[in-house]
């Protein structure tokens, strides 16, 4: 970038079609006299100094650009946001557009939620991590099922060889759920559950296992993931094809608004975009979309926006460009807030307000030098925090390796708390607002991520977008980009590509392991369910969820039946797969 | 052409059923560009299914990619049912999120080498070039 960079005008290009241009409301922040005092002195300071200093030493690279390429000048003023509206652009934290947090007081009511997600082997295994987290401080627990679970298979299934408990805690009758809470107060604590393509099935079970508690559905609170549009983009986690599946995300929607108020039925993921290669702003656009598929497929059923968009949630990455990764939490909150009230026409403020969950990025650590990731994690931390999240996840540092010992989640949770606690982050909303590099790196996430939202608009929306490849490919196309990088040395990574140390290659930190016997117990528990049921009674129940699923009434009612019968998950997603089939993606590469 | 200078084919598979299918992508283009004939099974694969794969599309190489820790039972029942075939001759090697612990045991295994996380797909081609060679022509 040459010496007198002229700085983008973030206002001059076009917006997307989501949402439209707002017309320019008021007078610029600063006076004309004095903008032009301060553009007189960037033009005397880049002829000036910064011509002297790049003579005696030129820029260390050509061209210097955040991790989505945004490109970044030699300084910012405030005379790059010249045409700024500040009440039209930031106005205040809990107002519209948002941009500054969804609540007035952020983070002096309350600090974000530390919620650390957790699940490995079996159902006492979880259930213990869960309590010790809790006496540990966590405030939320967040769960993660193992991938037969999530795949919709049972332990004993054929598919499931291997996997059992490995990267979650395994679920597969109702019986394990009733385990895995057991002792834990569910009218009090709130549960995230990470589980998309058969998550009515752990919805159900949850709703089941808090009635035996006394617990009513419409007190328990928490967040589902369910989000199976990015599956289909990034997790490759799936049972049905995407028109089926997002059929069964809006009835659990639809579900949720009529009779449980306190929860949140879909987490609009991008943290699994991220993690498969996307940019930060391939991760926000691709994000926004989903959730701008299912606000569509919810309005188009019939549903009253209002009605059900003050309980979606979201969930993004943060990674290790700090300012970007701000900027992109800012960004995001300012297009949600336009497209929902712009576009389908949304009254409440609540549902105007994006409200997210972070995680730190785990394809970011290193299993060379693994303590390192500990610094990673913390600086990502802090972003998530300084970009206003709800609630935060910080991987630990062993996770190149398997799931995280305790003593590694705990220095996780530690990471938190000193964030929280000791760094004065939480003493003011938005702390980096009117930082013009942040302000320039905002408006040019939104202006980027709008873009994409237009030609996705443009193919019709996400579904058919993913039936035609567009996000895969393009996540693809940013990881090939991300690696020959970093192997042609254009990116550092402290310990693997720079600042090697010889022999260490992560070996001595200790690591967490799932023993087989894990899937033996297991089997004979669900070989125990089976016996003790009733089959007249389970096929009942399972042919009215095929019956919902055929005549397209609701499916969460009689999953939850179908789970009160001990119907298996594995079950419940054969009916799934007997009436809309099987998804397979073509393998491409 | 002959024998010895045929590309050789490498079939990059993704048993088991987690999805993340980036590493198996990136060392499949990286292979592709190296200039070996590379096939891609997709996700979601059963040892089965990949030892098909290898026997029908007669490649010199398996890799595989696994990160759910399910890698200490699927890459020994592929190098297993390979054994059975008479596929000794096909090169099985792997990489993934795989404690180092864990590599001497998938080597008395049969899995010829494991690539971990921070692996250079140039490292993988070189490693590649340097252990694996074209079959004999079926009979």
């Amino acid at each position: 970038m040459s010496s007198s960079t002229k700085l983008q005008d973030p206002r001059g290009a076009a917006r997307g079609v989501t949402p439209a241009a707002p017309e320019r409301a008021g007078e610029p922040v600063y006076d004309r006299e004095a903008l032009a005092r301060v553009l007189a002195e960037r033009e005397a300071w880049t002829a000036g100094e910064l011509a002297a200093a790049l003579a005696r030493m030129p820029r260390r690279k050509e061209r210097f650009e955040t991790d989505s390429g945004i490109p970044i000048p030699d300084v910012l003023d405030p005379a790059s946001r010249r045409e700024e509206d500040f009440r039209r652009d930031l106005g205040y934290p809990g107002r519209y557009p948002f941009t500054r947090g969804p609540q007035p007081t952020m983070y002096r009511g309350r600090l974000w939620t530390m919620r650390q997600f957790a699940g490995f082997g079996s159902p006492e295994d979880t259930n213990r991590r869960f309590k010790y987290l809790l006496q540990h401080g966590m405030t939320g627990l967040s769960t993660a099922f193992d991938m037969p679970a999530l795949m919709g298979y049972d332990c004993d299934h054929p598919m499931s060889r291997g996997e059992v408990g490995k990267e979650g805690v395994a679920v597969s009758s109702l019986r394990d759920m009733e385990v895995l809470f057991d002792g834990i107060p569910l009218g009090e604590v709130t549960t995230s559950m990470t589980i998309n393509a058969s998550a009515v099935v752990a919805l159900a079970m949850y709703v089941a296992v808090a009635e035996r508690q006394g617990v009513p559905r419409e007190r328990l609170g928490g967040t589902l993931q369910a989000d199976m549009l990015k599956e289909y983009i990034a997790q490759k986690e799936w049972i049905v094809p995407p028109r089926p599946a997002v059929r069964i995300v809006c009835d659990m929607i639809e579900f949720c608004a009529r009779e449980m108020p306190r929860w949140n039925p879909v987490s609009v993921s991008g943290y699994h975009i991220r993690e498969a290669g996307a940019t930060a702003v391939q991760e926000l656009a691709f994000t926004l979309a989903d959730g701008i598929e299912y606000v569509q497929q919810c309005v188009e059923r019939g549903l009253a926006v209002d009605d059900f968009a003050p309980r979606l949630s979201f969930f993004f990455d943060v990674h290790n460009d700090f300012f970007e990764e701000v900027a992109k939490f800012r960004a995001a909150r300012r297009i949600w807030a336009r497209t929902m009230k712009e576009r389908f026409g949304a009254k409440r403020k609540e549902s105007l307000l994006l409200r997210t969950h972070a995680q730190t990025a785990g394809v970011s650590l290193t299993a060379q030098q693994p303590y390192n990731n500990v610094v990673r994690t913390a600086l990502q931390a802090f972003a998530a925090v300084l970009g206003g999240t709800q609630s935060l996840h910080t991987n630990s540092l062993d996770e190149t390796y398997a799931l995280p010992t305790e003593e590694a989640v705990t220095i996780a949770l530690r990471t938190q708390q000193i964030i929280g606690f000791e760094s004065g982050a939480d003493r003011v909303a938005d702390p980096l607002a009117g930082s013009y590099y942040v302000e320039y790196l905002t408006d040019e996430v939104e202006r980027r991520a709008l873009e994409h939202i237009r030609r996705i608009d443009e193919m019709g929306g996400m579904i058919r977008a993913v039936e035609e490849g567009y996000p895969q490919r393009e996540i693809a196309e940013s990881a090939y980009r991300f690696q020959q990088e970093v192997e042609r040395g254009e990116r550092t990574i402290v310990g693997v590509n720079r600042f090697r140390t010889e022999g260490d290659e992560g070996s001595g930190i200790p690591t967490l392991r799932i023993d087989e016997a894990v899937a033996r117990a297991q089997q004979e528990r669900l070989a125990a369910v089976k016996r003790s049921r009733s089959p007249a009674g389970v096929a009942e129940a399972l042919q009215r969820v095929e019956r919902a699923c055929r005549e397209g009434g609701n499916v969460v009612p009689p999953v939850i039946e179908a789970v009160k019968a001990y119907a298996t998950l594995g079950e419940v997603c054969d009916v799934f797969r007997k009436v809309f089939g099987t998804y397979r993606e073509d393998g491409r590469f | 052409m002959t024998e010895s200078q045929r590309p050789l084919r490498i079939l990059v598979a993704k048993p088991g059923l987690d999805g993340h299918d980036r590493g198996a992508k990136i060392i499949a283009r990286a292979l592709r560009d190296a200039g070996f004939e590379v096939i891609y099974t997709g996700l979601h694969q059963t040892p089965e299914m990949i030892v098909a794969a290898a026997l029908q599309e007669d490649v010199d190489a398996v890799g595989m990619s696994i990160m759910s820790g399910a890698h200490m039972t699927l890459f020994p029942a592929v190098t297993d049912l390979m054994k059975q075939k008479q596929m000794d001759d096909v090169v099985v090697f792997g990489g993934g999120i795989i404690p180092q612990d864990d590599v001497p045991r998938l080597k008395e295994h049969g899995i010829a080498e494991v690539f971990l996380p921070g692996t250079a797909t140039q490292a993988v081609v070189d490693w590649i070039r340097a252990h694996v060679h074209p079959r004999a022509a079926a009979a």
